[in-house]
């Protein structure tokens, strides 16, 4: 009934190659992108943005950057919340030292900026695969963090090792510091989860997402068929950390203002996102999106059954929370150990021959 | 789908389940119960509501209106405390953020909206100066003067001078344990003692290294800035490498039961700074019997009463009721707004009387808030715990801080604020 498929016909290879071969996910696509940008603030208030759409938007960035690295290209790392430090400290940095620089550049920069540090500690992937990886990603994971709180020239001296990030205007309106309103700082970070969404995608499809995906696949193979894995292993980490650092740059600039290292990218962190990968699913933008809705949204939603809802007194809930969710990751891991993005494809497929399966 | 479906209409619950009614004054104590410093945020919440449910049981409440205490569970992680602002801000007329990294986030917003945060004895001490800061307060006292007591008190102990001494800070690896070091370094010139510094990172659970590094050092004094289970261990750890416990001393966050009691006898001596009493033996004590013991309204299992943590948050509690009462006052209406409720902060002034009329005399020392001074008078003295007993000794009087050193620095840490921030240093009323 939903996603027929009767009808899509192609007659060239462009519209074969399409990123949505379906008209019907076309125009889902369109209608929700026209929703968050027309809609959504029109009628958003503090409290969806704060709490809920602001740090998913963020964190999807975040759990994209760690997909294209982990999922892609089979790179595992645990120092994405130290990539995501870098980000943060690298924008108050440009803040600070360059008052006049606009903060799109800011963003970009700090990404930048958090590629370079990501492809140095990438060096070691060249020699070293799977579980040995992830502890030398560990290791940026402390040593970037010490390295945050330990050097005064990263937080300017200031008393208490805490970065503040002043007020940054775009076309007239603020977009950080405490006057930004929740329109502007909601529309701000769409503005880069559609691009960097749409140029991820776009990369995956491409030959560098091919020879990620090859060097994950078997790297000796790959190499055998011409993919050179040093080129292909520093590219998954340059992006990655392209967007890791953006992440945390838009996570200190629009939506905190005021963050300490180690209790915002302590690895508590990278837990965090590669957990949104995982739930979400490995290798799959749509689960990098998904894993960072099911993380973000869920505690706050549970909270509010709980808590505003039933009346629980907050400790109970609290603990129920932590157990709710944990019992969800184990049932929908059982359930589909692709992720929810299998899920939802699944369904989809089930959709096809609603209501009227064989 | 039938999860989906579940979630789609809790997801609608949830969305009409926010707005809440009127007719009592909301007060907002953002808390941790669980995590990893549950062990000192639980006797925090108990206290603070406690307060409040007397305030309400006794008196019925703030001159016949009710206060309502509403509790949000942050595990101290900030993004929870940012959440819980956001959906409570709209007509809550202040918030308790227990959490120095929480206060500094919400400074910003908070003065962007015209909502009251009260961080008694921690947050950002340039608070003080009401001019930049008109929405945040942190009376009775700051870690800026918290270290001053602390080093007048050395002073007092070494017959007026602590030159060639050496004092180390053991301090969290956080904003809140950064804070002091700033005055301790201006103090250590002034008064010629050397100034070592020593972090711990969250948690805490493991200072072998630091304490290693202590006993080389040999210092003359050990000054901690801990919370959660990282005082315990601090405590413990200065009694196997044999640091004279009497030379080391904790800040207020640093002195409760929670921290000394796990070591047994070998914290015996340690001393911790404060600025309320601690011990279940004021008259206000056989109210909260009466009218929540007895009655089982305690706030949770009630083992906390009249503990140093405990009897602290009770005594915010009673600021802020103080506060209310003071705006009801000034503005002749018993429902009061936020901004009227700012102006109760503004113009608190706490006397022998008030407290005695709280069943609190003698309890912590009087405090006069006012725009310039949004501190008070940064009064603590020093307690020390007998492992015998199982009790903390008051063994100074009340001590004032060094304002000479601390008021420039307040002030230019206030003007640096405001000037990065494009505000206008003024009195609001």
């Amino acid at each position: 009934m939903f996603y027929r498929e009767s009808g899509e016909f192609k007659s060239s290879y462009r519209g074969d190659n399409r990123t949505f071969p379906m008209s019907y996910d076309v125009k889902i696509h369109i209608f929700m992108m026209l929703v968050a940008i027309f809609v959504i603030p029109m009628v958003i208030n503090d409290y969806w943005a704060g709490a809920i759409l602001l740090p998913f938007m963020i964190y999807s960035i975040a759990s994209i950057g760690l997909n294209l690295l982990t999922g892609y290209s089979g790179q595992v790392s645990l120092g994405t919340g130290a990539f995501m430090a870098v980000g943060a400290y690298a924008s108050y940095k440009l803040m600070t030292s360059f008052p006049e620089l606009n903060i799109v550049f800011v963003v970009l920069g700090s990404g930048i900026i958090t590629a370079a540090v990501g492809v140095f500690f990438g060096l070691p992937s060249l020699r070293i695969k799977g579980f040995y990886l992830a502890v030398a990603t560990l290791a940026a994971q402390f040593f970037l963090v010490w390295l945050f709180n330990k050097v005064g020239w990263f937080y300017n001296y200031s008393a208490t090792g805490q970065i503040t990030s002043p007020e940054r205007t775009l076309f007239g309106f603020a977009v950080t510091g405490a006057n930004a309103t929740t329109e502007v700082r909601y529309l701000f970070c769409l503005a880069f989860v559609v691009v960097l969404g749409w140029a991820a995608k776009n990369l995956t499809r491409g030959k560098i997402g091919r020879s990620w995906m090859a060097i994950r696949d078997m790297d000796i193979a790959a190499e055998i068929i011409g993919v050179n894995p040093m080129m292909a292993k520093m590219s998954a980490f340059a992006v990655s950390s392209f967007y890791v650092g953006v992440s945390g740059s838009l996570l200190f600039t629009v939506f905190y203002g005021a963050i300490e290292v180690t209790e915002v990218f302590g690895i508590e962190r990278s837990f965090l996102i590669l957990f949104m990968i995982i739930i979400g699913g490995l290798g799959s933008l749509l689960g990098s999106f998904i894993g960072a809705a099911f993380m973000v949204i869920m505690p706050v939603l549970l909270k509010n059954i709980l808590v505003t809802g039933l009346g629980w007194p907050t400790d109970v809930a609290t603990h129920f929370e932590f157990m709710i969710v944990g019992a969800l990751i184990i049932i929908f891991l059982i359930a589909e150990p692709d992720g929810l993005a299998k899920l939802w494809g699944l369904a989809k497929q089930k959709l096809r021959l609603w209501p009227f399966p064989h | 789908m039938s999860v989906k479906k579940i979630m789609g209409i809790a997801a609608v619950a949830a969305v009409f389940a926010i707005p809440a009614m009127a007719e009592s004054l909301k007060v907002v104590t953002l808390g941790y119960r669980t995590g990893a410093y549950a062990p000192n945020g639980i006797p925090s919440q108990d206290g603070f509501v406690d307060a409040i449910k007397l305030v309400n049981e006794r008196d019925g409440g703030a001159n016949g209106v009710t206060i309502e205490a509403i509790e949000c569970e942050t595990g101290y992680k900030t993004d929870k405390g940012v959440e819980c602002y956001e959906a409570l801000k709209k007509d809550s007329l202040v918030f308790i953020p227990r959490s120095t990294g929480i206060t500094y986030q919400l400074i910003p917003r908070a003065t962007a909206d015209g909502t009251t945060i009260f961080s008694m004895g921690y947050g950002r001490t340039s608070a003080m100066d009401g001019k930049t800061f008109p929405w945040v307060f942190n009376f009775p006292t700051t870690y800026w003067h918290g270290a001053s007591v602390a080093v007048n008190y050395l002073l007092g102990e070494n017959g007026g001078s602590l030159k060639g001494k050496k004092i180390t800070l053991l301090h969290h690896n956080s904003a809140y344990g950064k804070e002091p070091i700033r005055t301790l370094e201006k103090l250590s010139e002034k008064h010629g003692f050397e100034l070592g510094i020593i972090p711990v990172d969250h948690p805490g659970q493991e200072q072998k290294s630091q304490w290693l590094q202590i006993r080389r050092d040999r210092p003359d004094y050990v000054l901690m800035w801990g919370w959660g289970v990282m005082n315990q261990v601090a405590i413990k750890e200065a009694s196997n490498v044999r640091f004279p416990l009497e030379n080391f001393m904790g800040i207020w966050w640093s002195g409760s039961e929670q921290d000394v009691v796990p070591v047994g006898e070998g914290a015996h001596g340690y001393k911790a700074l404060n600025f309320v009493k601690v011990g279940s033996d004021a008259p206000v004590f056989k109210d909260i019997k009466k009218y929540l013991v007895d009655t089982g309204k305690v706030t949770g299992d009630g083992t906390h009463i009249g503990s140093a943590i405990y009897n602290k948050t009770f005594f915010e509690a009673m600021l802020v009721v103080e506060a209310i009462k003071t705006a009801q006052k000034m503005h002749n209406t018993k429902m009061i707004t936020k901004a009227q409720f700012r102006d109760g902060m503004e113009n608190l002034v706490v006397t022998e009387e008030t407290l005695a009329s709280w069943g609190m005399a003698g309890f912590a020392a009087p405090i006069s808030v006012s725009c310039d001074n949004h501190t008070g008078q940064g009064y603590a003295f020093v307690q020390q715990w007998d492992a015998k007993k199982g009790a903390w000794n008051k063994v100074s009087d009340d001590i004032a801080p060094d304002m000479d050193v601390i008021e420039p620095l307040i002030r230019q840490d206030a003007a640096g604020y405001a000037k990065e921030n494009g505000i206008t240093p003024k009195c609001m009323s």
